[in-house]
């Protein structure tokens, strides 16, 4: 797997990471600014997304308006949002429109508008958001899930709340874009066609002279592992738990997605295979693996009928507890597999490709080679997986479930 | 890149475009089958079908049938429309041969009757896990309302009643119909030979039954016009989903292009008419717009969601807005910028196998050609102030039939 692979740090603390794919015509990029949701105020919970919602409605020479036709006439579809700890911004476009694009996210970036006028509009159309989870079960349950497994302020949604939405103003966003959108900490991943020395020199010609304010690093508990039945008249009950792995930067990683791998990699993964295909009790059930910096999680959620939810949470739980007590070799070989298949593909996508360089340098401070990841899954084994379960058992734990019938978590 | 084609005996039509610098190869049985093919007896057997491909034949059990996708790394998966049902996966290219044997393995399925009862409980379970989804269910009811008796307004999933009902029997029957070679195409696309795939092929499928199959009622639909009401007490459904239905060129349709030009520049999720009308101003959290394009009928959906007090606001902008396009137009700058971001997604969607895999197959379906990307951009490019025109006076706008569902009792 040949690759070339780009970094560049700016004296202001800016990283510059760039894949060259010789072969597409597309290219993507896309920002993480350490502003996330994390930063808002107690009494303004969803200051961050309000900031990130607002920032397309005008900026540097562009009116709202010349804005939108800016990026419409290049074909540059975006999409941007709030996290935990990032903001998080991302385009894809054609290669050759790449430098334009970025001409016109230096405006967006540095400087947005933030205009009155538009914060009424912004503010409805994030408490629609909101309001419009209670039509959405398995996105607020998950929701509901890392509220009670996490700590403050890691628990939050990045969303907000609606009173939190509410009590923004254009001087608390001003402030919050004054001290957080700033390069100290900011990553720009961009993959695609381009030559490499005249877009490090365009990058510092628009970014160069972006003034760096680090940010205090927040200091976070350990997990609250609280579990929570919410009562709701719905047809299907949805079951979500959480509980605790290692972080991306543990050289027990991949021993974890590996654990994931045999739950839930694809339909012929135990969870599927043993709780849908075996009994028929449900229609989605899945493990999956997140990570903060410092540390890892993962996250199991099945939804189904109300008279069905126990049995099925029974038999999820077990799944989860008996991995320690055996793997076929069969099993890891179909999760290596798997594992290097999906790498290869990625490949194919420019997004997908800033995405992963980009979560890569924040988690670890380097970009890892395809060849490093694909060495590391070739070593895999059952005796190592097996060795992680051991270690890392399905508990503490977090439950929460939403449906007509609280269930019963037995030990 | 290269296009090939070949037909065996049975009439299994063969399609492949070859791509050396790909980096994997994508590979799908397209089967003109859908929830319009189905009598009312049998609703929903189309997708219970679906399911059931993967549930073993007499060389496979399901196990192995999901243990031998898994095996290659396969990113496999399949859907129903109410048209069509396709069977498809991406591997690395030496997986190839493993592939065509478990893939063209599992269309010929056993349909045994104990998967058949697991599996229909999993079925009943996904009718219940869309009907809690108000989006989706303001869908299913707006498509039912519009589409009348006409076969495209049948539900792909079914009901809770058929699906309960529906027998084994019943099922083989529509198979036997259905899944004949002659009804189905199959697609691959990315990093392989053609000429030792359809050996692969002519030995996995050449003995496949063919035979004539029929679709009928193939008609443009009118629509039934109106404010259709779905009112939801508000404990159980928060917001109010709105779906606006209007005729549209079909599939096959040269005006299609210029539909989906115009789709795009009233309800594109940025820099849309729909955009500047509801979404800039607050009053809508999600809209948008697009045609859909069928085998004989199309329609374009107009759909939003928001706040139940800001319902008969966001109506009457919708409604005045189609009014305002349908005696105007786009302006030329409009007609511009759609044709750009279509051309844009078409050039990047294109650079995986997948997406190629679809585009082939769908061209072939409702053709009966094969378009490269050049052309499909050369068709979008055409589209000007005259096509956009002549679209909207065949299919007016204005000509919708409007679904509420939420808890309003009325939206004007």
């Amino acid at each position: 797997m040949k690759q070339e692979l780009y970094q560049h740090t700016f004296s202001n603390g800016l990283t510059l990471l760039a894949e060259r794919m010789p072969h597409v015509r597309s290219a993507s990029l896309g920002f993480l600014i350490p502003a996330g949701c994390v930063y808002d105020p107690n009494h303004q919970l969803g200051l961050s997304s309000v900031l990130m919602e607002i920032l397309f409605r005008g900026a540097g020479n562009y009116s709202s308006r010349a804005l939108s036709n800016a990026l419409n006439s290049l074909g540059i579809d975006h999409s941007e949002g709030s996290g935990l700890f990032n903001s998080s911004l991302s385009a894809s476009m054609l290669s050759k429109n790449l430098e334009k694009a970025l001409d016109l996210y230096a405006n967006i970036i540095l400087a947005p508008h933030l205009p009155e006028s538009e914060m009424d509009a912004v503010k409805n159309l994030l408490i629609q958001d909101i309001e419009a989870l209670e039509d959405e079960p398995q996105q607020k349950v998950m929701i509901e899930l890392t509220r009670h497994y996490y700590p403050n302020p890691i628990n939050r949604y990045k969303r907000g709340t609606i009173e939190g939405v509410q009590n923004t103003d254009v001087a608390s966003l001003r402030k919050q874009h004054k001290n957080y959108f700033q390069p100290d900490g900011t990553i720009l991943a961009i993959a695609g066609d381009f030559e490499w020395s005249r877009l490090r020199d365009h990058v510092q010609r628009l970014f160069g002279d972006w003034k760096a304010n680090p940010v205090e690093s927040i200091q976070v508990d350990s997990n609250n592992y609280q579990s929570v039945h919410l009562s709701k008249e719905i047809e299907q009950t949805q079951i979500a738990l959480a509980f605790p792995s290692v972080p991306v930067s543990d050289p027990d990683f991949y021993k974890a997605r590996g654990a994931v791998g045999v739950w839930s990699l694809d339909m012929s993964s135990r969870l599927f295979t043993n709780i849908r295909e075996k009994y028929g009790l449900c229609y989605s059930v899945y493990a999956s693996y997140e990570s903060l910096r410092d540390r890892g999680t993962i996250v199991v959620y099945a939804g189904a009928t109300p008279e069905k939810a126990q049995e099925t949470l029974n038999r999820t739980l077990q799944e989860l507890r008996i991995l320690k007590d055996g793997i076929e070799d069969e099993e890891v070989d179909r999760v290596k597999v798997g594992l290097k298949s999906a790498l290869i593909m990625r490949q194919e996508s420019t997004a997908a490709r800033a995405g992963a360089i980009a979560s890569d340098w924040y988690f670890l401070k380097r970009v890892r080679p395809l060849q490093e990841i694909q060495t590391h899954i070739d070593q895999l084994s059952t005796k190592s997986i097996i060795d992680y379960a051991e270690r890392y058992p399905p508990f503490p734990l977090s439950l929460v479930t939403l449906g007509p019938k609280e269930l019963q978590l037995n030990h | 890149m290269a296009f090939h084609h070949h037909q065996l005996n049975n009439g299994l039509t063969i399609l492949g475009e070859t791509n050396p610098s790909a980096l994997s190869l994508a590979m799908g049985f397209w089967v003109r089958t859908g929830s319009r093919d189905e009598t009312s007896e049998v609703s929903g057997v189309s997708h219970f079908l679906e399911h059931m491909i993967f549930k073993g034949t007499e060389r496979r059990d399901s196990f192995t049938v999901n243990r031998d996708f898994s095996r290659i790394g396969a990113d496999n998966n399949a859907w129903t429309s109410e048209e069509n049902t396709f069977y498809h996966a991406v591997v690395l290219p030496e997986y190839l041969p493993a592939l065509v044997d478990v893939l063209a393995d599992i269309m010929r399925p056993s349909l045994r009757e104990e998967d058949f009862n697991t599996e229909k409980s999993v079925i009943l379970d996904e009718i219940v896990r869309y009907q809690v989804q108000p989006g989706w269910a303001a869908y299913d009811h707006a498509r039912k309302t519009f589409y009348g008796n006409h076969p495209l307004g049948n539900s792909v999933l079914g009901t809770t009643e058929s699906i309960t009902a529906l027998t084994r029997n019943q099922m083989m029957n529509y198979y036997n119909a259905r899944y004949l070679a002659s009804n189905i195409h199959l697609v691959v696309a990315g990093n392989f030979d053609f000429s030792s795939f359809v050996e692969l092929i002519d030995q996995a499928c050449g003995k496949w039954p063919t035979g004539k199959v029929e679709r009928l009622n193939r008609t443009e639909v009118n629509g039934a016009g109106g404010i259709h009401i779905v009112e939801k007490p508000e404990e159980k459904v928060s917001q109010e989903y709105l779906m606006m239905i209007s005729p549209g060129p079909a599939a096959n349709s040269p005006l299609r292009y210029a539909a989906s030009v115009l789709a795009t520049a009233i309800g594109d999720y940025a820099g849309s008419r729909l955009y500047w009308a509801l979404t800039d101003p607050g009053y809508a959290d999600e809209c948008g717009m697009g045609a859909d394009e069928c085998d004989g009928a199309g329609a374009y959906y107009l759909s939003l969601n928001c706040n139940p007090d800001n319902i008969k606001k966001c109506y009457q902008i919708v409604t005045e807005l189609y009014k305002i396009v349908q005696d105007k137009g786009l302006s030329e700058e409009e007609i511009d910028q759609a044709k750009t971001k279509i051309a844009s997604r078409e050039v990047r969607a294109s650079e995986r196998t997948h997406r190629r895999m679809l585009q082939i197959a769908k061209d072939w379906a409702y053709l009966g050609e094969y378009r490269n990307l050049d052309d499909e951009l050369a068709a979008i490019e055409a589209v000007n102030l005259k096509s956009i025109r002549e679209v909207l006076d065949a299919y007016p706008l204005s000509n919708y039939t409007t679904t509420a569902f939420g808890p309003c009792s009325a939206i004007i």
